[in-house]
């Protein structure tokens, strides 16, 4: 028999299908005649997608301008200093 | 199999024109490691931001991470994907912010969470179907950075790593130093606490509990 306790511990394998599949029956089982597991176990479900749906914003161009200035600087002409292949190998 | 040229790089897959790029920044190339990096910065700014809390010290974190990365690129040997070893890269650089900005308790990562009690429900709702027909994209964006912000750093990062930037259990494990059994039972606070805020938004209107939808 599976507790709303059980259930409550095993719901990251089971929203992951992480789960073996006897355990996974038995949790499934549960939600569909346990109201509250199932309510806990969807809206868990949808939080975990609200996020993963959520786009990183575009960079503030200013930002994306300093990182590219600040790598064209550390490649600059002290570029293969330390290396083996300097800029002019080819 | 006589129609495939490997060699052309529009027939490559993803991975492996990825790859490539890599090849060509290890050699020194400047403008690949920056197309690399054009692919990855927003996500990673992203990251630094919601870890450290701060535009500052995400722009820190983005700028730093990035010029390690390209001093570095030769001890990556393509065993995992470059965002996974960049990210990795990025979270110390965030965990080291955080920790010089805040030098309390309430930044250990190894805290013992283990003698808490167990995991809290309180709001059991089930949602409005369709919340982005009440909130915009933008109001939902800060509803969601605003609950991730209350979690406590221990929380917050783990779920970022696991659910936000969708690395494994054990990339995640790798990255923080923890054991695989601490990022499980803190991504399932997370996951609570999180899924308890967003009920308190999302929530049904008008229906008291429970939509037994099955
Ligand atoms: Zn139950």
């Amino acid at each position: 028999m599976v507790t709303c306790k059980d259930f409550l511990r095993e719901l990251n394998d089971f929203l992951d299908e992480t789960t073996d599949p006897v355990l996974r029956a038995e949790l499934e089982k549960h939600i569909n005649e346990c109201p509250n597991c199932w309510v806990i176990c969807d809206t868990t479900r949808k939080t975990i997608q609200v996020y993963k749906g959520m786009e990183a914003q575009a960079l503030p161009d200013p930002i994306h301008q300093r990182l590219m200035n600040a790598l064209a600087k550390k490649a600059g002409p002290g570029k293969g200093g330390s290396g083996c292949c300097g800029g002019d190998a080819h | 199999m006589e129609n495939e040229h490997p060699e052309v790089s529009a027939a490559l897959e993803p991975a492996s024109a990825e790859m490539l790029l890599v090849e060509r920044a290890k050699r020194g190339e400047v403008a690949a490691f920056g197309e690399l990096i054009g692919k990855y910065e927003r996500r990673v700014y992203r990251m630094a931001r919601q870890i450290t809390q701060n535009d500052e010290d995400a722009e820190d974190v983005l700028q730093e991470a990035c010029l390690k990365a390209f001093e570095h690129l030769d001890s990556f040997q393509g065993q995992s994907k470059f965002y996974t070893w960049l990210t990795r890269i990025a979270v110390n650089e965030s965990l080291m912010k955080l920790r010089k900005r805040k030098s309390d308790r309430t930044v250990s990562l190894d805290e013992n969470i283990e003698t808490e009690e167990e995991p809290i429900v309180r709001e059991i709702a089930v949602w409005d179907d369709n919340p982005e027909l009440r909130y915009s994209q933008e109001e939902i964006r800060q509803i969601l950075d605003k609950a991730i912000d209350s979690l406590k750093p221990i929380f917050r990062t783990v779920f970022i790593l696991r659910d936000v930037e969708e690395l494994s259990t054990e990339e995640t494990a790798e990255v923080l130093g923890l054991s695989i059994a601490a990022v499980k039972s803190r991504l399932l606070r997370a996951r609570l606490q999180l899924r308890e805020k967003l009920t308190r938004v999302f929530k049904r209107k008008g229906e008291q509990i429970l939509g037994y939808a099955k």
